[in-house]
């Protein structure tokens, strides 16, 4: 998900031809399609960002606090060499590689979606309401897996693969508009905690950016190539925003809430 | 149709988030006073206005960088272009607006001025390591 290399609308196109066999890859031929540069920096640069993440919230005693947020960034980190070995073993155009990197992107998802759930469980933490927090985050879960199943199985004949890129589509509006609740329980409850705060707002813009990129993709279908730029660009916000709320925002710096919001309160 | 739904939502929530992100770096650096060089230098007392960001940014950028700042810098200056657009758009029509985007463009100006005494510090650090070396 941090490092992603293709655009999300043109990806469910790219797995139908691959797996149905239209398009040339070890499994069909020759294998000339490579990353570019451009593609190969901003991976490593977001891999890298990545790790600092974990660096600096070791290093600020902020990993056990923060545990699944770090936790995404660890699985990230080793998703992102495990896809580098495939893709040098077996090419970009390979079925491996694909598979790979579209299962690995929905556990990663899926990760973040729970990551999500940890920081309501920050926010909620004296109402002790820990219990209901994570059932109806499986509540959630469970019902965007049956919306994608039901809007994947009319469609497709490759129905796992294309529910996974649909679901991992839909999971980031969902993760959206559960970031926007999170902020809106924020302000009602005057919560003051700047790394929080900060912690919050990065996940929602970085959710935001996600979301209104899928959608273009899916209404200007015929521009994908300036979304392939755009695209592993965004994946670099959230580890960059958190490494900086970990390194630079002491856990003991408050705010009020209130002077953040758009409208005032 | 669901598409542009979700594009619709997705961008008012990408500004609202972002306005919101933006503010927060903003504040963490507002409760810092300038030592009195740094307000010689940028003109800034206790309170800064827009006018003042972009001779601050110039100041800024004589520095030598520090790679924490970077990303926190750059996020103020998209979000002080979004109040230029504001202001010179519909704050025009609305005078609520031509008050709120002049006080944040005061806060942006006043987070530049508190960066530049950060690099100010930062350089003199170096310039000591080398002194000692």
């Amino acid at each position: 998900m941090g490092q992603r290399q293709g655009s999300a609308a043109t990806d469910a196109r790219e797995v139908t031809r691959i797996t149905d066999g239209s398009r040339d890859g070890p499994g069909h031929g020759k294998d000339d399609q490579v990353p570019g540069p451009y593609a190969y920096t901003v991976w490593f640069v977001c891999t890298l960002l990545e790790a600092t993440v974990l660096v600096c919230a070791v290093r600020k005693n902020a990993f056990r606090r923060y545990l699944l947020l770090n936790l995404y960034m660890a699985a990230s980190v080793v998703a992102s060499i495990a896809r580098y070995n495939i893709l040098s073993h077996y090419g970009y155009s390979s079925k491996e590689y694909l598979y790979f990197y579209y299962y690995s992107d929905f556990l990663l998802t899926i990760l973040l979606f729970f990551a999500l759930t940890s920081l309501y469980s920050h926010i909620f933490a004296e109402l002790e309401v820990g219990r209901y927090i994570r059932t109806g985050a499986m509540v959630l879960l469970s019902g965007t897996a049956l919306f994608s199943y039901a809007v994947v199985q009319q469609s497709s004949s490759r129905l796992v693969t294309h529910f996974v890129v649909e679901i991992s589509q839909n999971l980031y509006f969902v993760g959206l508009v559960l970031t926007y609740v999170l902020w809106g329980a924020v302000l009602k409850l005057r919560e003051t905690r700047t790394r929080l705060i900060q912690l919050i707002l990065s996940i929602g813009v970085y959710f935001s950016m996600f979301a209104a990129n899928y959608a273009l993709q899916n209404l200007y279908q015929s521009r994908a190539s300036i979304f392939e730029y755009l695209t592993p660009l965004f994946g670099c916000f959230l580890p960059l925003s958190w490494a900086y709320a970990f390194w630079r925002i002491p856990e003991e710096a408050r705010t009020v809430p209130a002077r953040l919001a758009v409208v005032p309160r | 149709m669901m598409a542009g739904i979700i594009l619709a939502c997705s961008v008012v929530l990408l500004l609202q988030f972002f306005v919101s992100y933006c503010r927060s770096l903003i504040a963490a650096s507002s409760r810092q006073t300038l030592s009195p060089e740094v307000q010689d230098v940028t003109g800034i007392q206790r309170t800064a206005s827009g006018e003042d960001y972009t001779r601050v940014m110039q100041l800024l950028q004589l520095c030598p960088e520090r790679p924490e700042d970077r990303n926190s810098i750059q996020a103020v200056s998209v979000y002080f272009r979004l109040l230029n657009f504001l202001r010179s758009t519909i704050a025009r029509m609305v005078p609520t607006m031509q008050e709120w985007t002049e006080l944040e463009r005061g806060h942006c100006a006043y987070f530049a001025a508190v960066a530049l005494e950060r690099r100010i510090s930062f350089s003199r650090d170096m310039l000591a390591e080398q002194m000692d070396g």
